[in-house]
């Protein structure tokens, strides 16, 4: 990872804060104005839930490679309760919209890899990776 | 940051500058509400022309704005949604169902004056 | 001038004549029996070709008025030892069925068909005379093959000159969103919609209403290549998306069919305007717009009465 940076996730404005890294990184990767959009977006929505959940957490954001491929990984970390049922939270009936649940669906749609681990009690870590789309 | 609420006749306009914390979202939410009631208002603009993201609490805090809003009589219109975040809204399933959009404040207008004279 | 029967006797008594003259012989023989037996050979390639599960995307009596074609084509083409007219007809077959779907390996297999049938029938009818029957062969085989090889290039080669016009078609659309009046855009999809083709649009159409402020948007999807649930769902979040920009969407070239797969896909078709065709469409939209549409003449009249 390059551009490694870490974002303490203890306020709203921490996540105004990540949004601001999340974009500047997507920036310098060459990605579209519509991604950087979409980073800044899913970087808040998984901050929210951090907040909101855990209350506190953190944000690493950084640059990948793979390959001839470029992009950025999102990683959101906390030590909060953890999620009691992965399978129902990641299912489209909990949209982000009805203000239940976590909203993860509609952020995994948005991105290349998803992964969640999560123990109940334990915490919860959500790695995420977005490839700069190459052009024909 | 306080959002400033402009009264234009029988209508309020309220400018979003730039990310704004929960809390003066929550702030806006009140003092609309509030104004409308006192004003009379028949109807509320919202100009999100400078916000880069609506996420799930931006757009949950919009609707039940608007809801309340409602309650008292009034309209709202959401003006400005940039063209990359409706995009990306629309991706993640967040709708606006139920509140009237627009383009940019003219048209806001035009649209709020157009429902209050069908209504009539 | 002898019989073609006294020639096969001739030929096949006396020697193991592999000459140009023989050969030509032959395949005079050869011609005759196909074109004797054409009803038969046709009717058993047709009914392998199904058996084999081929050209599933056309009817038995599309299968059979092609077999038909290709079959005569087929002789001629060992007749004549020319291929030209052989290779139009087989462009000419692969223009009309590659938008059907059908694939390489079907045209392949189908011409491969023939093939064994036919020389499934020499078999049965030279079974006696071994060694004709291998002089029938040789004659036979070299022939029957450059005949598969022309036909399955000159599809392969058509599918490829599809694909690519496809393509260069979609690249030249670089600006497919047009203004046609004051606050109207339309939007016509055409060819094959993968989902970064799908979100490039989107996203030129949300700019272009943005950039026009555009109150209503006429989506043409007459051109579009094939409907499934991803352009469906593209489609739809088109549309909600450009409901958030204040512009309200009217789709057309929805055919009965396409509305059946949208619904049954799950999409919510009362959420959307749709009209038939793209006249119509945008038509609503001047009225909806407040345009009116006055023909030539009678505005011509309006001013003769002032």
């Amino acid at each position: 990872m390059e551009n490694e940076t870490f974002v303490t996730i203890t306020s709203v404005s921490d996540i105004i804060t990540a949004r601001e890294h999340g974009r500047n990184i997507g920036k310098s990767l060459g990605f579209s104005s519509t991604d950087l959009t979409i980073i800044a977006t899913i970087i808040s929505e998984v901050a929210r839930n951090i907040l909101l959940y855990a209350k506190q957490g953190e944000m690493i954001l950084g640059a990948v490679k793979h390959g001839n491929r470029q992009g950025i990984v999102i990683i959101a970390k906390d030590r909060g309760p953890g999620i009691p049922d992965i399978n129902l939270a990641m299912h489209d009936g909990y949209s982000t919209g009805k203000g239940l649940g976590l909203g993860l669906p509609g952020v995994r749609r948005l991105t290349d890899e998803f992964e969640i681990i999560s123990e109940v009690g334990k915490g919860t870590i959500v790695t995420m990776r977005k490839w700069v789309m190459q052009n024909d | 940051m306080e959002v400033p609420i402009l009264k234009q006749g029988d209508y309020l306009i309220a400018t979003i500058q730039a990310a704004l914390t929960d809390a003066d979202l929550l702030k806006l939410h009140y003092a609309l509400v509030e104004q409308v009631g006192k004003h009379r208002s028949k109807g509320v603009i919202i100009d999100v022309t400078a916000l880069d993201v609506l996420d799930s609490f931006a757009t949950r805090t919009l609707r039940s704005l608007a809801h309340m809003v409602r309650l008292r009589g009034a309209d709202t219109v959401i003006c400005g949604i940039q063209p990359e975040v409706a995009f990306t809204m629309v991706q993640l399933g967040l709708t606006l169902e139920g509140i009237s959009t627009a383009l940019d404040l003219e048209e806001g207008l035009a649209l709020l004056i157009q429902s209050k004279r069908r209504v009539g | 001038m002898p019989s073609k029967k006294d020639t096969v006797h001739f030929a096949g008594k006396t020697n193991l004549d592999t000459s140009d003259e023989s050969r030509s012989e032959l395949l005079r023989q050869l011609v005759a029996h196909l074109r004797e037996n054409r009803t038969q050979l046709r009717q058993e390639w047709a009914r392998r070709i199904t058996e084999a599960k081929l050209l599933t995307a056309m009817s038995q009596d599309e299968i059979f008025a092609e077999a038909t074609t290709i079959y005569d084509n087929y002789v001629d083409a060992l007749q004549s030892g020319t291929f030209e007219a052989l290779q139009t007809y087989a462009r000419d077959l692969s223009e009309r069925i590659i938008p059907r779907g059908v694939e390489t390996h079907e045209v392949i297999g189908i011409v491969l068909l023939l093939r064994d049938v036919l020389a499934r029938s020499l078999f049965a009818k030279y079974q006696h005379d071994f060694a004709l029957l291998n002089r029938i062969l040789d004659a036979y085989e070299p022939a029957a093959n450059r005949i598969a090889n022309t036909v399955a290039v000159s599809f392969v080669q058509e599918r490829e000159r599809t694909i690519r016009q496809q393509q260069e078609a979609i690249r030249e659309l670089s600006t497919p969103v047009l203004q046609v009046r004051d606050r109207l855009l339309i939007l016509p999809i055409i060819g094959v919609i993968d989902p970064q083709r799908a979100r490039q649009l989107t996203e030129q159409l949300l700019r272009g209403i943005r950039t026009n402020r555009a109150k209503l948007v006429v989506i043409d999807i007459t051109g579009v290549a094939a409907m499934d649930s991803n352009v469906a769902n593209h489609l739809v979040q088109t549309v909600e998306a450009s409901r958030l920009l204040g512009a309200s969407v009217i789709v057309t070239g929805l055919s009965p069919e396409i509305a059946q797969t949208l619904v049954t896909i799950g999409v919510d078709l009362s959420k959307m305007n749709t009209v038939g065709d793209l006249q119509g469409g945008i038509e609503q939209a001047e009225r909806l717009l407040g345009y009116k549409v006055v023909p030539v003449g009678e505005s011509a009249i309006e001013e003769q009465r002032r």
